[in-house]
């Protein structure tokens, strides 16, 4: 398959009270058209610094991020990011939330689309509720339904269910990967939790601690549905953890 | 019967207020303070011989003018002012000037520029409401979280859409405050400004009680009336911050 999205050698810094900051330091990977990538790392590694480069949000100090072989230095609907602390509009309804991101398109037209997207989701029945009215599991689902709406390319997801209670975030972990093979997009995940990765993702990159670079990169050979108790999954765990730092067959 | 009950104490207060000044009253033996039942019957007269309502509907008048205009001046600058960095560099300082001037201090110009018909206290109403609001409004478009302007961008809207879509109800809930605090001050302002140079409304009312054979009786009333309608003005701007566009502010 082609690739999507490549990074060339990206470095990223800041400025800070005591003196230059560097926070990314010569990233390269690549991701294919319509691959499950997770990047895992320990916190304060720059995830999200470099999941914003990606989007666009950021440019890079020094090498190149390329989509589709160009370069988008700004962001746009063809890329969309879930943040982790979420951002429904509060002072919108779901609907008018979902049909946000259709703006300019004919209004009854962008309903109906908006309306099919809240069910799939599961939001069905709750397209007139303001996002105060729903619980935080559905607030997520809310807000993958209006990436969705738009049809994007790639979906940039920075720690989406890590707010979410054990239970919710398992069973929207199963609602992502139900809603993906109905609608194949390109993701990119960032987690620190090395079990939501091997359950979603296709290949899982390690981040290395600030500043970060790309320390090992694993395949995930698993078809879906995955369990994760299987000796694969539990091999491949271990071998992620190792590279995080953790040895849990030592321990 | 809960509200009732959670209004008790106010009102428990408020008796024994009026019963120590009745109280002092008589035992001062005062001939010039009222007491509370002849402000009772001083208000009565002002109601039967129908200047009561003339005084009160001039009052309000003005403040809606004044008022009025203040918002329709206020709410856009704000969002300008909040949303463009050299707007607030520009007409900040200048603001922080002129807040702190109490509208007292403009009566001697209000007069010279606009004479001492109705104008005059709606110029000062005016002035005296329109920062308050500016304020707010600035600070709202300032505070407005930065997840939600960074969805908006990524999601590629028109300028257009990103203020009527994402800055106006973000602040709107500011500019109902806004415009609480500001309704409040221009009620304030315009009891002040009648007192110097008209022949209507409460605040004329209060000081020609005076001056016309020291009725006390119509001076408290009045002060009493100015306390109430202050307090419906209040209610009223509250029944904003009920409705739909802002409630979502107040929902946690």
């Amino acid at each position: 398959m082609r690739t999507k999205i490549e990074v060339r050698e990206v470095a990223k810094g800041f400025a800070s009270d005591q003196g230059r900051l560097d926070v990314i330091e010569s990233v390269s990977f690549s991701v294919r058209e319509g691959e499950f990538v997770a990047i895992v790392g320990p916190s304060g590694c720059g995830k999200t610094t470099l999941l914003n480069l990606l989007a666009g949000f950021l440019r890079p100090d020094a090498g190149v991020v390329l989509i589709d072989g160009a370069p988008r230095p700004r962001p746009d609907a063809r890329g969309i990011l879930i943040s982790q602390q979420g951002s429904v509009f509060p002072w919108l309804t779901v609907r008018e939330n979902l049909m946000f991101g259709l703006n300019g398109r004919a209004p009854a037209k962008t309903a109906a689309i908006a309306d099919h997207y809240a069910d799939i989701v599961g939001l069905k029945g709750f397209e007139d509720s303001y996002p105060h009215e729903l619980s935080g599991g559905m607030l997520k689902r809310a807000e993958l339904a209006r990436a969705l709406v738009v049809k994007p390319e790639t979906l940039y997801m920075d720690e989406p269910f890590s707010a979410l209670d054990a239970l919710l975030s398992l069973r929207m972990r199963s609602e992502l990967l139900r809603i993906l093979a109905q609608e194949r997009h390109t993701v990119l995940l960032i987690t620190h939790d090395v079990e939501e990765a091997i359950h979603l993702a296709d290949r899982i990159l390690v981040l290395s601690e600030r500043p970060a670079r790309v320390r090992a990169a694993f395949d995930v050979p698993l078809s879906h549905p995955r369990r994760l108790a299987s000796a694969a999954a539990q091999e491949l765990r271990i071998a992620v953890l190792r590279e995080l730092g953790v040895d849990e067959a030592a321990g | 019967m809960h509200r009732l009950r959670a209004a008790l104490p106010s009102l428990a207060v408020i008796a024994v207020l009026i019963a120590v000044w009745w109280a002092a009253v008589i035992a001062t033996g005062s001939l010039i303070f009222p007491t509370p039942w002849a402000v009772v019957t001083g208000t009565w007269e002002l109601i039967e011989n129908g200047t009561l309502w003339q005084h009160i509907s001039a009052s309000l008048m003005r403040v809606l003018i004044g008022f009025g205009l203040a918002a329709c001046v206020a709410v856009p600058l704000g969002l300008w002012m909040g949303w463009v960095r050299g707007a607030y560099r520009m007409l900040n300082p200048l603001f922080q000037i002129l807040r702190p001037i109490s509208p007292i201090a403009w009566i001697p110009i209000a007069i010279l520029w606009f004479g001492v018909g109705d104008a005059s206290p709606i110029y000062l109403i005016f002035i005296s409401s329109v920062f308050p609001m500016v304020v707010q409004t600035t600070v709202g478009v300032h505070t407005i979280e930065k997840r939600y302007l960074r969805a908006a961008e990524n999601f590629g809207v028109s300028r257009r859409t990103l203020f009527t879509r994402v800055v106006i109800p973000a602040v709107l809930p500011q500019i109902v405050v806004g415009m609480r605090i500001g309704l409040g001050v221009a009620w304030l302002v315009v009891v002040a400004a009648e007192m110097i140079a008209l022949h209507s409304g409460l605040g004329y009312m209060i000081m020609d009680s005076r001056n016309a054979g020291n009725r006390y009786d119509l001076v408290v009333a009045g002060m009493i009336i100015i306390g109430l309608i202050g307090l419906s003005l209040d209610g009223l701007m509250r029944l904003l911050e009920g409705m739909r566009w802002v409630r979502w502010r107040y929902a946690h």
